[in-house]
């Protein structure tokens, strides 16, 4: 038997990862994935805390998760893609027009 | 060790290994082969956790869907090796690392200063709730007024995506 904890565990060092991803790195497009791995490991967190519990609800909310990270990832790689047609880059510190 | 435990450490393991190389990386298109090795591994621990149609979609969705959108972009954008990015060590990297390390220390030592959930074998009700009988049953009754919101919230994506990434006719 796995305690519950394993899994949390697990679930916050893909998050840290994930976090870690988005404050080093620089190219807008890995940052997105950075983003995904975090969304990822909140599901797991979901998925284990319903089946520990025996209630449904964790699992209906990776459901609309799924559904709003296919929704963030289409948007989101529209952005990189008219960003890239303006500025010819996906360097996140050289897009900075909004700064003040 | 049982069969479950060697299970969920070497899928543990896999997902660890897989989400650091996807950060660090350098060309984007390894980072994206990277991320469907990590879903995978996340879908194989939904399957211990007895959630089938959870790990059905996991795949379907995040491993086909999605990871095939985002090498989409990255061979429209045509980012070859001439456009690595000037990505080396300076000092608002090195404080990120720090930042992120105190953060990863923190949440784990959560479980262990506070002794945890307290919770150490699955629900018996389990293996009922995760099958795509359960999921529909709860969906389909419980959270049927999400479920049609969730299908506005995909309209307003896909306009978006056509607008955003339409060429400007002017």
């Amino acid at each position: 038997m796995i305690p519950l904890d394993y899994y949390l565990i697990l679930s916050a060092i893909l998050f840290t990862t994930g976090v870690a991803g988005v404050v080093i790195r620089r190219n807008v497009i890995i940052i997105f994935m950075s983003i995904e791995l975090m969304l990822n490991s909140a599901n797991l967190t979901l998925v284990g805390y319903s089946s520990y519990l025996g209630d449904s609800t964790g699992q209906m909310l990776v459901f609309f998760v799924i559904a709003v990270a296919a929704a963030e990832a289409a948007v989101g790689l529209g952005i990189v893609i008219a960003l890239f047609r303006q500025r010819q880059t996906v360097n996140v510190d050289e897009v900075n027009i909004l700064k003040w | 060790m049982s069969l479950e435990q060697i299970l969920f450490f070497a899928l543990a393991f896999i997902a660890v290994a897989s989400a650091l190389l996807v950060v660090t990386r350098r060309n984007p298109v390894v980072s994206v082969i990277y991320l469907v090795v990590n879903f995978f591994a996340l879908a194989g621990l939904y399957l211990i956790l007895s959630a089938q149609f959870i790990a059905a979609i996991q795949i379907i969705v995040y491993a086909g869907a999605i990871m095939v959108l985002f090498l989409f972009v990255i061979m429209l954008l045509n980012l070859g090796d001439e456009q690595k990015l000037t990505e080396h060590l300076n000092y608002r990297k090195a404080i990120g690392v720090v930042f992120v390390v105190a953060l990863a220390t923190e949440i784990v030592s959560v479980f262990f200063l506070k002794a945890g959930s307290g919770l150490y074998q699955q629900s018996p009700k389990a293996a009922n709730i995760g099958t795509a009988e359960g999921v529909g049953r709860a969906l389909f009754t419980k959270f049927f007024f999400p479920f049609e919101i969730t299908s506005i919230l995909l309209l307003a994506a896909i306009v978006g995506a056509i607008v955003l990434a339409k060429k400007r006719l002017d």
